[in-house]
């Protein structure tokens, strides 16, 4: 039998899990509900993030801040090339044709990183303490990835409300033929959107690095959870995703205890099959 | 099909099965191995197009061809079973595994994207299964077929002499190729198509929606076990990311594309150009530049898909044949 303190720990690193999660996710699904596009290879992008901090850091000594800074810029401009030289040309293809695009990308991505930089894993190296409440021991740097993913989580969030090119991207998603009308330029909210979610993709690359070794094949471990937890949180649907994260989160985390590690990811796809069945616009999607 | 077309297709058949009877040197051990490969794989794309032409893009045939691989190899390794036996099983297996998966898909109507993600978690979902199941399956370290040693021939399927696979691939391929043909000229095929463009009409005009596509899906998978089953015997090892996942998964839907989904030949043009392409490239760089043959693979992937979405042999096909037409028929 497992001590429950034992689940109880696996709970928290659950929720610290999720915060990463969530913000993966937020970025794709950004992209997602706006210009209706699945970037297989996003968390690819993440991926290429992680070399730009782990880069900045050990080979140009930047300090850690600014180097995650410039991994947000590097993933911007990612974002933005992506959306150029690859979904501009195939806008209008059928969804599968675009699906297929950016699986080519995560081909390109992952054997460029073999190419440039060796199959070894690499990490920023953060002398962070462990601290420990009530017999429970959490990772200091994971909380501090949690934080400030909930911060940029709700910077996104506030973008989207109380700015006029946020309202703008938001009226895309909902209408992309009427905004045409109102006389905004899709092709323009369709670059920044891109710029954003690859931003995010920094953001998230940065967080990542101080927790996980980065290595060709990062994206193939984290990306099909965050797509299925984009889906599961109904696609374009930012609320929705950043709960699924967590609920996947927890799945992940506490199975993982209970069972082992495989198990705990098999048994979060299986109820990601089941649920699409169920309930296929996400699980916070209203009946109708 | 013209007779012109007959004899070459004949010749070239005729070509193909005496391939191994031909003094190729130092390195026909080598040539036989990359066709057998071509063969297997093309074979494998073949059962995939069958679902991917009718709108059933599946990124999760990985896990029928890891059921496939696995199930007839650990059936061997711990109870001896003869393969030709254990490959019947495995085979029922994946069709079981598939109509489990694609009865609440059709039912609920998980199509498109939906379909796509759906079919790419249950690939995840046996890859991982495979590797937590480590006492059985050898986990990521995969499982080497055990050997047969003096008992090996037909009824263990281990042969020393690779010619016989050759003749196995080469029989495979066409078999997948006969499928497909029966399946084109079929009543299933325009039904099929129907549903692949709208299913409300489809069912409204008396198309059994969900028949059709459990039993496109159930072929598919039965032949994608198949393949999984014949390319472990032949390599004598599996492992879960090179017969299992999304790698694998991905990787087949691709050449599928490269060469054209909708043509009878695309997935052989296809699986043959990219198996050609990272042999030739693996021998020019050899192991210096790890990483560039799949570099350039995937940004001629990028460029097809944004500049020939049909496909190479598919884009020829049509051009060939849109010049035939403007040519005045002969009466």
């Amino acid at each position: 039998m497992i001590e429950p303190i034992f689940i109880l720990e696996a709970v928290v690193n659950g929720i610290l899990l999720g915060g990463v999660l969530a913000l993966l996710a937020l970025g794709l699904n950004l992209i997602f509900g706006v210009i209706d596009i699945v970037w297989i290879a996003y968390v690819d992008l993440v991926a290429l993030c992680m070399y730009a901090v782990y880069f900045l850091v050990t080979l140009y000594g930047w300090p850690l801040w600014l180097a995650g800074l410039g991994a947000i810029g590097v993933g911007a401009g990612l974002g933005v090339l992506v959306h150029l030289l690859i979904i501009t040309p195939i806008l209008s293809s059928p969804p599968i044709n675009q699906l297929l695009a950016t699986g080519g990308l995560l081909f390109f991505i992952q054997s460029v990183a073999t190419l440039l930089w060796s199959t070894d894993h690499r990490s920023v190296r953060v002398s962070l303490p462990t601290i420990e409440v009530g017999g429970i021991f959490i990772s200091f740097s994971r909380l501090i990835a949690f934080g400030l993913s909930v911060l940029a989580m709700i910077a996104l969030y506030l973008f989207l409300k109380r700015t006029y090119t946020g309202t703008a991207i938001r009226a895309v998603s909902q209408d992309r033929e009427a905004i045409a009308l109102m006389g905004a330029r899709p092709q323009r909210l369709y670059i920044v959107t891109s710029a954003v979610g690859g931003a995010m993709a920094g953001v998230a690359g940065a967080l990542l690095i101080i927790q996980y070794a980065v290595h060709p094949y990062f994206g193939g471990a984290f990306g099909p959870l965050t797509f299925m937890i984009c889906v599961l949180g109904g696609l374009g649907n930012m609320v929705g995703a950043f709960f699924a994260a967590f609920i996947m989160a927890q799945v992940i985390s506490v199975g993982g205890v209970l069972v082992s590690t495989e198990m705990g990811y098999v048994i979060a796809f299986v109820i990601f099959i089941v649920l699409m069945f169920v309930r296929p616009g996400g699980i916070f999607a209203r009946r109708g | 099909m013209t007779s012109a077309f007959r004899v070459v297709g004949l010749l070239a058949l005729a070509a193909m099965a005496l391939v191994p009877v031909l003094p190729l040197g130092a390195a026909q051990e080598y040539i036989w191995h990359v066709i057998i490969q071509i063969f297997l794989w093309s074979f494998v794309g073949n059962a995939w197009s069958l679902m991917g032409r009718f709108g059933l893009v599946s990124l999760g045939h990985g896990a029928f061809l890891g059921v496939g691989a696995y199930a007839t190899v650990l059936l061997w390794n711990f109870f001896g079973m003869t393969p030709w036996l254990g490959v019947v099983l495995s085979v029922l297996l994946t069709v079981a595994l598939a109509l489990v998966i694609s009865y609440p898909c059709s039912r609920f109507r998980v199509v498109g994207h939906y379909f796509a993600l759906v079919t790419l978690a249950v690939g995840e979902v046996v890859r991982l299964w495979i590797v937590a199941e480590r006492d059985w399956t050898g986990g990521s370290l995969g499982v080497s077929l055990k050997t047969a040693g003096t008992a090996s021939g037909l009824w263990t399927l281990q042969f020393a002499d690779k010619r016989v696979f050759y003749y196995i691939g080469l029989a495979a391929w066409l078999f997948g190729l006969w499928v497909w043909w029966r399946v084109d000229r079929s009543m299933a095929r325009s039904a099929m198509e129907a549903i692949g463009e709208d299913e409300t009409a489809a069912a409204s005009v008396g198309i059994r929606v969900t028949r059709f596509k459990m039993g496109i899906t159930a072929l598919s998978a039965a032949l994608t076990a198949l393949g999984g089953a014949l390319l472990a015997l032949y390599l004598a090892y599996t492992n879960p990311d090179t017969l299992s996942g999304i790698g694998v998964s991905l990787r087949i839907v691709f050449a599928v594309v490269l060469g054209g989904m909708y043509s009878l030949l695309g997935p052989f043009v296809g699986t043959a150009l990219t198996i050609a392409l990272s042999e030739y490239l693996r021998i020019s760089f050899g192991i210096k530049l790890i990483g560039i043959a799949e570099t350039i693979y995937g940004l001629l992937l990028i460029i097809f898909i944004i500049f020939l979405p049909a496909g190479i042999y598919g884009s020829i096909r049509d051009a060939l044949f849109r010049r035939r037409w403007a040519r005045p028929q002969p009466s």
